[in-house]
């Protein structure tokens, strides 16, 4: 609170250029162009003609969306319905010290490193019902399993590989968030009296809310924009049973060519995605306490 | 509420070899029942290992904890019944302050109406009954203390409470209060109290008993005013007071206690030898020149601190500190005066323990 007056010095401005060029051409230039794609009937390359908001009106009306958006949202909320409590599991049953520590962090953060098209094709293979581990074992119980016929046995194997995948990244996050936890706190519920349930629901989840925020907003947000796993494994199929949001978009978008309603549609995709990350954060902050606590991730 | 005993030792390393390897050394000592007790030293001394004996978050490596003649050396702190509190406070962030406070007692399957009564009494000694309904983890450090403390005493039938420097995030106004209603508390509710610290300020206006450690040994048990008075380690006088017990390394001859060249008449019988002479800062008088039993110093410091005078002298090396009335102007800086060191609190040390 200085009350000297400083001189005005407008070349202060030229220090923030740099972080406005990366941001322009890394965000602000690729969503003005989508957004310049949404506005205009793309005909050719070289012929385009503006049409307004028609597109967007369309594609708010268009059945097939509807459809994808609906699996969409069933798919994401399976995800966190599975991985949240599982990962939770896992970071409550991992060591705490020693080698035992180190080894299963190793172990359990192996399938994180697994790039998506792998993770794509391992699923395809160990779901196969001739060759692969799974479908085999499937069918030998006298379960007729088959990912790429029965639409549910492929939506299963989706969720599956996806809990496969990611489910150690919140365990990682929670067991981060336990790890954080002063000996007092357990020490004190000891002597309290509490139950190991007790400790659970009123010292460790209530600590770890704030990794758990932002493991929910990451696992939502990712199983969201999920694409090349299942576009390996199912391509979509059968019939449009595993066709999520960007895979719907990328085939308008690419397979049809029709620029136009798939840049509407980005847009509201992103738009989506913003207000579920906006209520989510919100209302997680709410659930805890005070929100300062929220961001010690 | 029960009588503790301990006789044990405590190391955190396998095999221990010297004392260095022991956090606790051997030791014997008893806690009556309904007593206020401070355990008092420097950071690293042993005190929190041996609160965390006794309260059964730390087994001991050798030896027995009694809870009132039975063995509960192996038994975990619900089975000991005892309460604790943390140097941080540690409350449940997602209750509010009265069902923090209950917590405890609702573990133990207290009737509703009984638990909300006693919850209500405790809110209003620790003066927090206006929060009661807020939710806990909004509140100021201090006032989550308040309910890391009151959760300590909320339980009548605890075998003792043990607070582990518990006023540490509590600001100095507040520390008095909660101090003096700590006293309170332990003569309304007669409950055995054990209670941590480094500051002597703290422990000496807690404790009925004061255990004052150094290096993982109780070197004294004592009332304040035997710790002030007769301190049995030279640990003690110099940690206790302030500023502290002044020593002055002396000879024992034929002719009687000699420092430096000066001899000093001594009415005990002294053991021959080297040997320490200690007098609190309180004791040391301005005297007139050959007064037997004083020393000339050489003043080197005069500290003005208000109420007195905070005199640094010095006999052939050796220093002595005089807490003096502001009035003696005769005290300078670089002045030659004659103190009293020899009196009825002198206190005389061979090997750092007490001879006489």
């Amino acid at each position: 609170m200085s009350t000297t007056t400083k001189p005005v010095n407008q070349k202060a401005w030229f220090l923030i250029l740099p972080v406005l060029l990366c941001v322009a051409f890394s965000a602000i230039l690729p969503l003005m162009v989508v957004v310049n794609y949404s506005v205009q009937d793309i005909i050719s390359t070289d012929r385009r003609v503006f049409v307004g908001t028609e597109w967007f009106a369309a594609i708010m009306r268009d059945e097939e969306l509807h459809g994808a958006l609906l699996r969409q949202l069933i798919y994401s909320f399976s995800v966190l319905a599975v991985e949240l409590p599982l990962g939770i599991l896992l970071a409550l049953s991992m060591p705490a010290t020693g080698w035992k520590s180190s080894a299963v962090l190793v172990i359990v953060s192996l399938s994180l490193l697994i790039p998506w098209n792998v993770v794509g094709t391992i699923w395809q293979i160990f779901g196969r019902t001739d060759i692969g581990l799974m479908g085999a074992a499937l069918q030998g119980m006298g379960i007729a399993y088959n990912y790429t016929g029965n639409a549910n046995h492929a939506w299963f194997t989706v969720l599956l590989m996806d809990v496969w995948h990611w489910t150690p990244l919140v365990a990682l996050l929670g067991y981060a968030g336990l790890r954080s936890i002063p000996d007092a706190y357990y020490q004190a519920a000891s002597i309290d009296g509490a139950s190991k349930f007790d400790v659970f629901r009123f010292v460790q989840l209530p600590k770890m809310r704030g990794v758990l925020v932002i493991a929910v907003l990451l696992r939502f947000m990712d199983s969201f924009m999920i694409y090349t796993e299942p576009f390996v494994l199912t391509g979509g199929g059968p019939g449009n049973s595993t066709t999520f949001l960007s895979q719907f978009l990328t085939q308008k978008a690419v397979g049809q060519f029709d620029l136009g309603p798939a840049a509407a549609f980005s847009l509201i995709y992103f738009l989506i995605i913003l207000l579920f990350c906006f209520v989510l954060y919100n209302w997680m902050q709410q659930v805890g306490t005070e929100p300062k606590e929220g961001g010690h991730a | 509420m029960a009588r503790i005993d301990l006789d044990l030792a405590h190391a955190y390393k396998a095999n221990p070899q010297h004392d260095s390897d022991y956090a606790l050394l051997p030791l014997k000592m008893t806690f009556e029942d309904g007593g206020a007790y401070a355990l008092l030293g420097p950071s690293g001394c042993g005190k929190t290992t041996m609160l965390n004996v006794m309260s059964g978050l730390l087994t001991p490596s050798q030896g027995h904890v009694l809870f009132d003649g039975r063995d509960m050396t192996h038994a975990t702190p619900q089975e000991r019944n005892i309460a604790q509190v943390f140097q941080f406070p540690v409350i449940y962030d997602t209750m509010t302050v009265a069902e923090n406070l209950a917590f405890p007692l609702r573990n133990r399957q207290w009737p509703k109406d009984k638990m909300d009564q006693r919850v209500g009494q405790i809110a209003e000694m620790l003066e927090m009954s206006g929060q009661l309904n807020q939710r806990a983890a909004g509140l100021s450090a201090d006032a989550k203390q308040k309910i890391s403390l009151g959760r300590g005493l909320v339980r009548p039938d605890v075998s003792a409470v043990l607070f582990d420097e518990p006023l540490t995030v509590i600001d100095p106004h507040l520390k008095w209060q909660l101090r003096r209603k700590l006293k309170q508390i332990h003569h309304e509710l007669k409950l055995t109290l054990i209670y941590v610290t480094h500051d002597q300020v703290e422990a000496l206006t807690f404790a009925d008993q004061v255990v004052v450690m150094t290096r993982g040994r109780a070197v004294q048990v004592g009332s304040p005013a035997d710790l002030f008075e007769r301190p049995s380690h030279t640990f003690v006088g110099n940690f206790i007071g302030s500023p502290g017990m002044n020593f002055l390394h002396a000879e024992v001859d034929a002719s009687g206690l000699r420092v430096g060249s000066h001899v000093l008449d001594a009415a005990a019988a002294l053991p021959l030898g080297a040997i320490k002479l200690g007098i609190r800062p309180e004791y040391v008088a301005l005297t007139d020149a050959q007064t037997p039993g004083a020393l000339p110093m050489l003043v080197s410091q005069v500290q003005d601190v208000g109420t007195h005078n905070i005199v640094t002298a010095s006999h052939h090396g050796q220093t002595v500190k005089a807490r003096l009335s502001t009035d003696s102007a005769s005290v300078k800086t670089g002045s030659t005066v004659w103190l009293q060191v020899m009196g009825a609190h002198t206190c005389f040390y061979k090997n750092e323990e007490i001879v006489a």
